[in-house]
């Protein structure tokens, strides 16, 4: 099946920092549109480009980090709105899987859910992975999510994963939606129980 | 050993488990708004898939409406676009739409509860994190994003992991002048943007048994910056009243029916918790967030914190809050002077938050310097504040009298912060650039603190208004 995912090696780009909300990788007046298509140009927007429009020092300006498939965080990293234009937002501009100290649940889930996997280290561990990816730009990283570890340079480190998104990249089965419909009759099943359903 | 209302709420609507480990689970209401639901729509048509169970899903557009001038063709072309969008997907998708015309059209969480769509028991999904509001009457209740939403309405259904839940108490007796989002803007100082990870929060204790549903709503709505994705609040007397009467309740007999059954999923006595916490309510000062999120909270009567005090894990995201704020550490927070002052939203824009502010405001003027702002969150909360004529007080204050919608709360309408305008707010969230301005500023306070920062001109304590 073409929707496995098990690995993911590339460049990664650092962008440091706490709470980094889903309003701060998507700003609200990107989410006036009726298809997600061109929004990965948006992601970051007003950290990359002050008011006039001139650029910023944000690692997503930096030409170095351009063709970076690995997005390294800190904690609690897409808290706020549920907005699925922000995990979208950097799937499209090129992200494959994000590591970080924590995640927000929502945006988590969001993520698994559009293929792209979040796996979260210890803090000392995610804060040298984000100082060696700062410290030799443009260097690779990999994330295995079957042995789950990450490798950078010489070093290895146990990164985790929840296990049910684990299982649904290694098996190729995070898109859904032909998941859940195959249980049509037990949908029914389960909705004829529910005394609300039937009064 | 007995059970959570959670326990039982999802146990009953556990389709399956799934390979992965997650639950098929079965969503009882699912509420759409025109953000985050073209491309679900969308989805579906690629797929060649139909609504499952269209009855159960309902629509209505807040986000992106003018609160002035709601004519259309709205005179923001991407607005237009996306009012068209969630018309033709609830047509083509028979789903029941809430648009102006009917009477009903408000923010998602506000039109819910009072047409009484939202009821114990339920598993409520919406592609919006203040989902977590519809909690409040025992249901439980969710933000979900897009791809998930397409999930929803092709099956009814959609895959979670289970969350443990935490109970919160809140004893004792509130001040006067401290109201709901006094309450939980403390709670999430206190336990933090990230404490509810993995967490329903279940909140109970005297004060929150006390609540109407209206306060109850305001708690329950920000269970999400505290990182909870589920806020809830057992069902009792008062939910079972409020829900009296209305449009979409059951009536009569199967209304006693209902009643009994709805009670039954209280959490038991002896019902097991992952973790509790318990405040006092009576030490609740009238709160201000002032920095970029809500934890970072302060009574209002304190200062502003030192960041070389601050415990290890929050100095950093501190010292970015000073950063861009230029607010000075140390210094009192009602030092901090005023621009915009936004009433409404998710969060307070209900009609008892809406009489909260008027009391304040009644008979006083709003200082020169704001510019401040009433939204109903509903054309119902519109309908009835006039009724009691709380639109003149605060007109005759210079307060501006919107029309339903989202407005200041996240800048997706023409009503936003502009440069480094301050503002005090109503609504859930002060993250950087959050109301349409990358370098505004936002105070999060209850309805009442907001409308008395605006006749003073800058962050002052309401209990002097009130007593």
């Amino acid at each position: 099946m073409n929707n496995i995912i098990n690995k993911i090696r590339g460049k990664a780009v650092p962008v440091a920092g706490n709470d980094i909300d889903t309003d701060r990788i998507m700003p609200a007046r990107y989410l006036r549109c009726v298809t997600f298509e061109k929004i990965g140009q948006y992601t970051f927007q007003d950290e990359r480009f002050d008011e006039k429009g001139k650029p910023k020092d944000h690692p997503f300006n930096d030409p170095v980090y351009q063709d970076a498939r690995v997005l390294v965080v800190g904690k609690n990293f897409g808290c706020g709105s549920s907005r699925e234009h922000a995990p979208q937002g950097i799937l499209r501009w090129g992200i494959q899987a994000i590591i970080g100290e924590s995640f927000a649940e929502i945006f988590a889930g969001n993520c698994t859910s559009i293929g792209l996997p979040v796996v979260t280290a210890g803090e000392s561990a995610t804060a040298k992975i984000m100082a060696y990816v700062r410290q030799n730009p443009g260097a690779e990283v990999e994330v295995d999510l079957e042995k789950k570890n990450v490798s950078y340079g010489d070093t290895t480190v146990n990164v985790d994963i929840k296990e049910s998104s684990q299982k649904m990249f290694l098996e190729g089965t995070w898109d859904s939606a032909a998941t859940l419909m195959s249980a049509k009759d037990k949908i029914a099943e389960t909705a004829n129980k529910i005394p609300y359903l039937n009064w | 050993m007995g059970k959570t209302l959670f326990d039982k709420v999802w146990d009953m609507h556990a389709v399956r488990e799934l390979p992965s480990g997650q639950t098929q689970l079965f969503i009882g209401l699912h509420l759409l708004h025109e953000v985050t639901s073209p491309q679900a729509f969308q989805m579906l048509r690629e797929k060649g898939l139909k609504c499952a169970y269209p009855h159960r899903t309902f629509a209505t557009v807040d986000h992106i409406v003018p609160t002035e001038c709601q004519d259309r063709p709205f005179a923001d072309d991407l607005a237009e676009e996306m009012m068209q969008a969630i018309e033709n997907n609830t047509k083509e998708f028979d789903v029941k739409f809430f648009n102006f015309a009917t009477g009903q059209q408000g923010v998602i969480h506000v039109i819910a509860p009072e047409l009484g769509l939202t009821q114990p028991g339920m598993t409520v999904a919406c592609g919006d994190s203040h989902t977590a509001t519809h909690g409040a009457f025992g249901a439980i209740s969710f933000g979900v994003g897009t791809t998930q939403i397409r999930d929803i309405l092709a099956t009814q259904t959609m895959a979670f992991n289970r969350l443990k839940v935490r109970r919160i108490q809140v004893n004792g007796q509130l001040q006067k002048g401290v109201y709901a989002k006094d309450v939980i803007l403390h709670i999430i100082r206190k336990l933090g943007v990230n404490g509810g990870l993995g967490f329903a929060y279940e909140f109970g204790g005297d004060v929150i048994d006390r609540m109407s549903m209206e306060e109850r709503l305001t708690i329950c709505n920000m269970a999400i910056e505290g990182g909870a994705r589920v806020g809830y609040i057992n069902p009792d007397k008062t939910t079972v009243e409020y829900l009296r009467n209305k449009p979409y309740a059951p009536k009569g007999k199967d209304f006693d029916k209902a009643s009994e059954w709805w009670l039954s999923l209280a959490s038991d006595q002896d019902a097991v918790y992952a973790d509790e916490v318990s405040f006092d309510g009576s030490g609740i000062e009238p709160a201000v967030a002032w920095g970029i999120n809500p934890a970072q909270t302060v009574g209002v009567s304190e200062s502003l914190p030192q960041p070389e005090e601050a415990p290890e894990e929050s100095k950093a995201i501190l010292n970015e809050a000073y950063q861009y704020t230029s607010y000075e550490p140390g210094k009192p927070v009602t030092n901090i002077p005023v621009d915009v002052a936004f009433i409404g939203s998710c969060t307070n824009g209900r009609l008892s938050d809406l009489r909260d502010a008027a009391q304040v405001v009644k008979g006083r003027k709003k200082a020169k310097s704001v510019k401040a702002i009433v939204v109903p969150g509903s054309q119902q909360v519109l309908r009835e504040a006039e009724k009691e004529g709380l639109h003149n007080i605060f007109m005759e204050a210079g307060f501006e009298w919107r029309k339903a919608g989202c407005s200041m709360c996240l800048a997706m309408n023409p009503d936003k912060l502009s440069g480094r305008q301050i503002s005090a707010s109503s609504s859930n969230r002060n993250f950087i650039g959050r109301q349409g301005s990358p370098v505004g500023r936002t105070m999060l306070m209850s309805a009442a603190m907001v409308a008395a920062a605006a006749i003073e001109g800058h962050v002052t304590d309401v209990r002097k208004f009130v007593d």
